[in-house]
């Protein structure tokens, strides 16, 4: 009922043969080294390459951009590949899952669990540190995903994609209405929580890096190796089950991977949704349906956008910026307009 | 012999008249369940209130008769937001069963699609930026919600607009006004932003005649033409080359449902804000409800009846502090859509 009814579309991506589309995933490798520099070198005060290098292989406390650049760029940057890694590999896997083209990371509630947690924390705890809301996000992001899961799974047939998709959309609304009653009556939580809704790479440090690296790395792991269920898994239920696969155990093991993912980078960056629904439907129109292709391709151009996102918002409106959730929405919409205008999208 | 036969022939013939009339007679019994349901609902949204009217005595004062203070009350306070209510329900109900008929996909309501996104932009900006409120707020989000649908289809043509590039170039608008609503809440006054944020929940708080009276009159055109247009759509439900064989004008009839659904949508926008998940809940809710695909009136009654008991409630539960409608409709909506879910898959009925 979902996308069986889609108007059909291309089954090849632009890059056909398999050593071409390595090809391509080391430019986007290219690319995204480009990007990372680009980061660490551009911000309020801007650096010499020579400056990160000397910063990275021949520290000195006593210099202060050596200091910016470890205290500052360097985790940012850090949060910035590992979150937008995250995002686009969980987006690629739960649109494989849900076999919705509409269906972002979002769908399973994560973004508004997390932020009915975060909400919950500055208003009844009074938590106002980024590192404080941490735990909380990726709690509430948890708890909620695995509730939205059995809900949809409920009942002989399992959680079909429909179902889940479903109870995903009644419970974030539901979770987004509480969140909305707290923040109605209760201003000084309004105040902090808007900050963190836009969804930012500034101020996280160190210890933010480190907590949500274990679980965006095992995720993302967990999202290669799983990728060619992921294409049983396209064909739909009963074809998958044919191929010998267990249909159940994948779409779990897949759900998994999106919590760790989706929770971590949210919990890390507040709820930056654009990247997660849009970067695989780029990374689909180059390489075609394949996941084993897709994914990867996700994983390299989903950073690539959220880090150059993050650039720009530094450098446009020196000395503050711009959110970076606000920029990637701002370049990525246009593009992503273009892309829908021009070509037929790829299958899922 | 013959007349075994023809007993047979009849039992066969009354079943498959069976079959084909529950379908219509269900929908008429609930759409009959729902409209008194609703009308109970309206009558009681209008008694409660920090001058309760017994609920017996508000048929009377909605004509003019009893006392002349109720009567005021009633007709000039009560009435036109409960007014408010129903109709905004309604309008979002339509609009949620022609953008999901239409792309094929429950998700596709028009919170997606991006005119309650623009509509919700530029009410943040007249708030925010222009230091605005009250009507200036509806007439603002009007005028977004217009320039968005025209930019989405603008965007979305292309030899005729297939309903899939219309969806995801939508998510693409709303993705860009999302991030200006973030951004400006960020730069607001925090009580600017606190006054966007109830407007953004979706709230009839205040409504008076003012806003009930050119909602009432858009309706009075728009649904009768959304009415007309339910037999195309089911039409293009099948898929569109059947459709053309059944004789539909394909590309007239989508861009009839696509503005439809657009003017549905924007004047409830303007007169409520973006009332979460009842364009989101109203078919699905229906269609469980009737046990048919597509379902007009039942979808309008259900929107109508979740909205007016969304905003009783807010009214009333945490009295004297007033929740925004849109809070109430999610936390009351969601569970029984969650219900009916669970339902179906006890029943076998798959979602």
């Amino acid at each position: 009922m979902l996308t069986e009814e889609i108007p059909r579309i291309e089954r090849r991506g632009l890059v056909g043969p398999a050593s071409l589309r390595g090809l391509g995933l080391v430019a986007g490798l290219v690319c995204l080294a480009v990007v990372t520099l680009l980061s660490l070198r551009y911000g309020a005060k801007p650096m010499s390459t020579g400056t990160v290098f000397d910063a990275v292989v021949a520290y000195d406390p006593a210099l202060e951009d050596h200091v910016i650049f470890r205290e500052l760029r360097l985790p940012r940057t850090v949060l910035g590949l590992l979150v937008g890694v995250a995002l686009g590999v969980s987006g690629a896997v739960m649109q494989g899952v849900a076999r919705n083209p509409l269906a972002d990371p979002g769908i399973l509630g994560v973004s508004a669990g997390a932020a009915l947690a975060v909400v919950v924390a500055i208003s009844v705890l009074g938590i106002t540190s980024l590192i404080g809301y941490v735990w909380w996000a990726f709690a509430g992001a948890a708890i909620t995903s695995v509730f939205v899961y059995a809900v949809g799974s409920l009942g002989r047939a399992g959680g079909t994609p429909v179902k889940i998709a479903l109870a995903g959309a009644a419970i974030a609304a539901f979770l987004s209405s509480i969140t909305s009653a707290i923040l109605v009556v209760d201003l000084s939580t309004l105040d902090q929580f808007r900050f963190w809704a836009v969804g930012s790479l500034a101020e996280r440090g160190w210890d933010i890096v480190a907590q949500v690296a274990p679980f965006i790395a095992l995720g993302t792991v967990l999202a290669l190796v799983s990728s060619r269920q992921l294409n049983a898994l396209a064909l739909g239920d009963d074809v998958a089950r044919s191929l010998g696969q267990h249909v159940g155990r994948s779409r779990v093991l897949a759900a998994v991977c999106v919590v760790f993912l989706v929770g971590a980078a949210t919990a890390a960056a507040g709820p930056i949704g654009f990247v997660g629904l849009t970067v695989p439907h780029v990374a689909r129109v180059i390489t075609g349906p394949d996941y084993r292709w897709v994914v990867p391709y996700s994983a390299v151009l989903a950073p690539i956008l959220l880090l150059g996102a993050d650039v720009i918002g530094r450098v446009v409106v020196r000395p503050g910026e711009l959110q970076v959730g606000i920029v990637t929405a701002l370049i990525g919409a246009p593009f992503f307009i273009a892309l829908v205008r021009r070509r037929k999208l790829a299958q899922l | 012999m013959s007349a075994v036969l023809s007993r047979i022939d009849e039992a066969d013939r009354a079943i498959v008249r069976g079959a084909r009339t529950t379908g219509r007679g269900r929908a008429v019994v609930v759409s009959a369940v729902l409209a008194v349901v609703g009308f109970v609902a309206f009558c009681l949204s209008i008694s409660v209130g920090d001058f309760p009217i017994p609920v017996a005595n508000v048929p009377g004062a909605l004509v003019g008769l009893g006392d002349p203070g109720a009567v005021f009350v009633v007709q000039e306070l009560r009435l036109p937001r409960a007014l408010v209510a129903l109709l905004v329900g309604v309008a979002f109900g339509l609009s949620g069963v022609i953008f999901q008929s239409l792309a094929h996909n429950p998700l596709a309501s028009p919170d997606i699609i991006g005119i309650t996104s623009g509509a919700s932009a530029a009410a943040v900006v007249v708030i925010v930026v222009m230091h605005g409120s009250g009507s200036a707020v509806s007439a603002g989000a009007l005028i977004g919600a217009t320039l968005t649908a025209l930019a989405i289809y603008v965007l979305a043509w292309k030899r005729g607009v297939s309903p899939y590039r219309l969806v995801l170039v939508g998510i693409g608008i709303t993705a860009v006004l999302n991030a200006g609503i973030s951004y400006l809440m960020t730069r607001a006054e925090i009580t600017e932003a606190a006054q966007a944020t109830v407007w953004l929940t979706g709230s009839i708080n205040g409504r008076d005649w003012g806003h009930a009276g050119p909602l009432a009159w858009s309706l009075l055109v728009l649904v009768p033409i959304t009415l007309l247009l339910a037999r195309p759509l089911r039409a293009l439900q099948l898929g569109e080359e059947t459709a053309r064989g059944l004789g539909v004008p394909v590309e007239r009839s989508r861009a009839a449902l696509v503005l439809t659904g657009v003017a549905l949508a924007a004047v409830a926008t303007a007169a409520a804000g973006p009332v979460a998940f009842v364009a989101f809940m109203a078919a699905p809710v229906a269609r469980r409800l009737v046990r048919a695909p597509l379902t007009m009136i039942p979808a309008a009654l259900v929107g109508a009846l979740v909205v007016l008991a969304a905003d009783t409630a807010g009214r009333r539960v945490f009295a004297p502090v007033e929740l925004p409608v849109g809070v109430v409709t999610g936390i009351i909506g969601a569970p029984y859509l969650i219900w009916l879910l669970v339902r179906a898959n006890k029943l076998g009925t798959g979602g």
